[in-house]
């Protein structure tokens, strides 16, 4: 099981505010370990925002993201909203984590 | 018998060649643009976007350092004035160019800050799709310490 995501939606002038930081290795497919092997690609390929049930922001990444992936956007909202992301890596694991805007 | 044989054998080597990409999972079924992710350049990426040649656009904002110190760690950021329905940021030397992309619907504003790697001092752009026209944005960013490699 993947580690949690860290969520936090503040409301300001009907705008909410929502960072999010998700624990992935996000390994690019560059490095090498230590007998000289490629360590194999392993990283988060889609992240869905959704609040109120509804789509709010959709991102997909390549390798090139940093590990432990930041995402900063803004969306028209209220306090309270339910704010639901989750996302997918490019070996099918999954993690959904929530947050209430406050 | 032989049409089947024939569908076997497209099927194992697409399967094989998926496996060695590394990208062998039901999960890629997910519409993940595997074509833009492994542009190499600039243009392929514009091209697998239908971009064409993005306008650079002072309605397009690029936020970025300028020095880098660690490459593996980059703040970058876009927002715009204007009405953005996808955006992506691309690093022009990295082994693929298209770091991500984003999908802005109606309600959200244009306005995304993430984090990327960066092999080497690049030329990073920021591209915005707005009204199926897109523009774009690019600022130079100097890497004192790579982040690709190792």
């Amino acid at each position: 099981m993947a580690d949690p995501m860290r969520v936090r939606a503040t409301e300001a002038g009907g705008v909410v505010d929502v960072k999010i930081l998700m624990k992935h290795d996000m390994e690019a497919g560059q490095r090498k370990d230590a007998s000289g092997k490629t360590i194999p690609q392993w990283f988060i390929s889609t992240v869905t925002v959704q609040a109120q049930g509804k789509n709010v922001f959709m991102g997909e990444f390549g390798p090139a993201v940093s590990k432990d992936p930041f995402l900063n956007f803004k969306y028209k909202g209220a306090k309270g909203d339910k704010v639901v992301v989750s996302w997918v890596d490019n070996r099918g694991a999954k993690r959904t984590d929530e947050a209430t805007v406050s | 018998m032989n049409q089947q044989r024939r569908n076997l054998l497209k099927y194992s080597a697409v399967f094989g060649l998926m496996a060695s990409a590394g990208l062998i999972s039901e999960a890629q079924a997910q519409e993940w643009n595997k074509a833009a992710f492994e542009g190499k350049s600039l243009d392929d990426v514009f091209k697998v976007l239908n971009a064409g040649k993005p306008a650079s656009s002072s309605a397009v904002t690029l936020v970025a350092p300028d020095i880098a110190e660690n490459g593996a760690v980059v703040p970058v950021g876009i927002t715009s004035t204007l009405k953005a329905e996808q955006m992506a940021i691309l690093v022009e030397k990295n082994p693929s160019s298209l770091a991500a992309q984003f999908f802005i619907p109606a309600g959200t504003e244009p306005f995304v800050t993430t984090r990327v790697k960066m092999g080497q001092t690049s030329n990073v752009y920021a591209v915005v799709k707005a009204d199926g026209k897109w523009f774009m944005s690019m600022k130079e960013v100097k890497v004192t310490l790579g982040g690709c490699g190792g």
